[in-house]
């Protein structure tokens, strides 16, 4: 089961850049929530401050809130505790092109030492199925190099290797992006249907895909969230103009 | 049109909740009319790009060249084996090919034998990627990962400059420096803390195998480190995060993010060291004491294939010393080609079942 965050008075740079200013939000538990808006209005840079990957950067720099659950994970946690309960899939896919399939699925596990053969066996199925990679894949999992499938093949890989952990959210910064519309909407029946176990929070660039997918729908520009609503009312009654603007495609 | 029907399909199918977009027309689509006349002014682009030949010949003369030039190296090769061969004839007919296995090496009596410096060679090389390559990893993990961003760019080209240091200098350096700390600091703390090896026994001079094998590690440091420093700085950083994301600490995600796909490459780089161990001549004669041994203490002098060259060619009198002291230069390339293949056959073990690059 996934937890809800709360984000409050978030302020994000990079070098002297103010990406982020004063966001204020509740993502609630076990929902999909979509963050729309052009590119470079700080979205990514929002869900990477979510798992601390923000500060990853030598010149970026957060300030604020970020509550997952109970926990204050800019004070009450190092980022990589929090990154060990919150999965991220990136923009591009990037499976580790020297592990086979298997050990890409299970990397996190193994990585913080992990090594119950039996339970490992299980995670790489239950992961694969969830990413509806399972059937494609099954019979050469040690045999291939996770860096031999298809791309859309390879970002499903990614997802799984992000459930693979057993997160309580997951991010998912434009994870469609660089897919084919077949992978494409595989990928969203995906976040369909995870999205009752984990919180969901993607970042996306295709209006039709948060309509789709997600519950609530955070509108970003410059830096600034415009508006925050249910995905219905976002799309069929916008409260600001800036919102109603972009939704119409009369820019972005 | 298909794509838009599609998407309504999916709207329905896989979540009946999610509501219609506002009404979100494609600004405009491409029409079906004809497009405006234009004059057909003559265009003197394209009366150019038109006049321009098929470039057939082009193409092929410069595919000859590029053969050319490949051909180039196999003849350089073969004409260096053939030169070697020719002119140890007389060794080649004395001893066969029990030359390379014979432990003799009298100039005197004319009894030569080519495996202690084939043994000195193997041992200095050795000893010093052992000590070099631990020490190479860890200035390349600093300089990519873990160094602040000014000092990057001074050690960088520190490490560069140790590298255009002239061999003959580090041999001087070794003469000066490197004996008399062997002899006096560094040998007895080794006989005291790991004597019961059995490695450090008998006399110490300062000069012998370990003296050679550490200037070698000293010199070859630079090559692999900032080879082994390039190759991870390609290591994209979609790699990296992905192991962060996975809640890696910075070790952690420096072993699988980037060693792990930087492994090949790291290889390579050792080879290259290796190249150099093998066929540093200079400072190695310098220090080495030159005298053939096999297997004792690494305090005892000992002689390589390329400094027993060095040392002896200028004072070598008669046709079956000369040729032998040219077929030790048939055994040092030999040897060179052994070694890296190797090298090869150990990267194609590693990499058999997975791909050669990052994407």
């Amino acid at each position: 089961m996934g937890v809800g965050i709360l984000v409050e008075d978030l302020n994000a740079w990079y070098g002297s850049n103010h990406t982020l200013q004063d966001i204020n939000l509740h993502i609630p538990a076990n929902h999909a929530t979509a963050l729309i808006g052009p590119s470079g209005c700080g979205k990514s840079t929002f869900v990477r401050c979510l798992n601390r990957m923000h500060e990853t950067n030598p010149i970026a720099r957060a300030t604020g809130i970020v509550k997952m659950g109970e926990v204050d994970i800019y004070k009450d946690a190092s980022p990589v505790e929090i990154r060990r309960r919150v999965g991220m899939v990136f923009q591009r896919p990037n499976p580790f092109p020297t592990m086979s399939i298997y050990d890409n699925v299970v990397s996190g596990l193994k990585l913080n030492g992990f090594r119950n053969r039996r339970i490992l066996d299980e995670t790489v199925e239950r992961s694969l199925k969830q990413a509806a990679l399972w059937e494609e894949v099954k019979d050469d999992l040690k045999k291939k190099s996770g860096a031999s499938l298809s791309g859309g093949q390879q970002q499903r890989m990614c997802i799984a290797r992000a459930l693979a952990v057993d997160p309580e959210v997951l991010l998912m910064d434009e994870p469609a992006s660089a897919l084919d519309p077949v992978s494409t909407s595989k990928i969203e029946d995906l976040i369909f249907q995870l999205k009752s176990q984990y919180t969901i929070v993607i970042v996306t660039h295709n209006m039709q895909q948060a309509a789709r997918v997600a519950e609530n729908t955070g509108f970003f520009l410059n830096g600034k969230m415009v508006e925050f609503d249910s995905t219905h009312k976002i799309f069929t009654n916008p409260k600001d103009k800036r919102t109603e603007d972009y939704i119409t495609g009369r820019f972005g | 049109m298909s794509s838009t029907r599609m998407t309504d399909e999916r709207n329905t199918r896989s979540s009946p909740t999610a509501p219609p977009i506002l009404s979100n027309p494609p600004a405009s689509f491409a029409q079906d009319s004809a497009p405006p006349e234009v004059d057909a002014a003559p265009s003197a682009i394209r009366d150019f790009l038109r006049k321009r030949g098929s470039g057939r010949l082009a193409d092929n003369s410069f595919a000859a060249v590029m053969l050319l030039c490949a051909c180039s190296i196999f003849a350089i090769v073969l004409f260096i084996f053939g030169i070697l061969v020719i002119h140890s004839r007389p060794s080649l007919v004395q001893f066969g090919w029990k030359f390379f296995t014979r432990q003799a090496w009298d100039p005197v009596m004319g009894d030569f034998g080519a495996l202690p410096f084939i043994y000195g060679t193997l041992a200095t090389s050795l000893l010093a990627l052992c000590m070099a390559v631990p020490l190479a990893l860890g200035v390349a993990v600093f300089l990519t990962e873990l160094c602040p961003r000014p000092l990057r760019a001074p050690i960088s080209f520190l490490t560069e400059l140790l590298a255009a240091i002239p061999s003959v200098v580090y041999g001087l350096w070794a003469v000066f420096v490197l004996v008399p700390i062997m002899r006096d600091v560094l040998g007895p703390f080794l006989v005291k803390t790991l004597g019961w090896t059995g490695l450090f026994s008998g006399p110490n001079f300062g000069v012998g195998l370990l003296t050679a094998s550490i200037i070698l590690a000293i010199m070859i440091l630079p090559i692999i480190s900032s080879l082994t420093r390039d190759i991870m700085t390609a290591v994209p950083n979609s790699q990296r995060e992905a192991v962060l994301a996975l809640g890696a600490t910075r070790w952690e995600m420096i072993r699988i993010g980037v060693l792990r796909n930087s492994r090949i490459g790291i290889v390579g780089a050792i080879m290259l060291g290796l190249g150099r161990a093998l066929g540093e001549t200079m400072a190695v004669t310098m220090v080495i004491g030159n005298h053939p041994n096999i297997g004792k203490p690494l305090f005892a002098p000992a002689n390589t294939l390329a400094s027993v060259i060095a040392g002896e060619f200028s004072e070598a009198t008669g046709d079956l010393y000369l040729s032998a002291l040219i077929e030790i230069g048939l055994a040092l390339f030999l040897v060179t080609i052994v070694v890296n293949a190797i090298a090869r056959l150990m990267v194609w073990a590693v990499t058999r079942n997975a791909p050669a690059r990052v994407h």
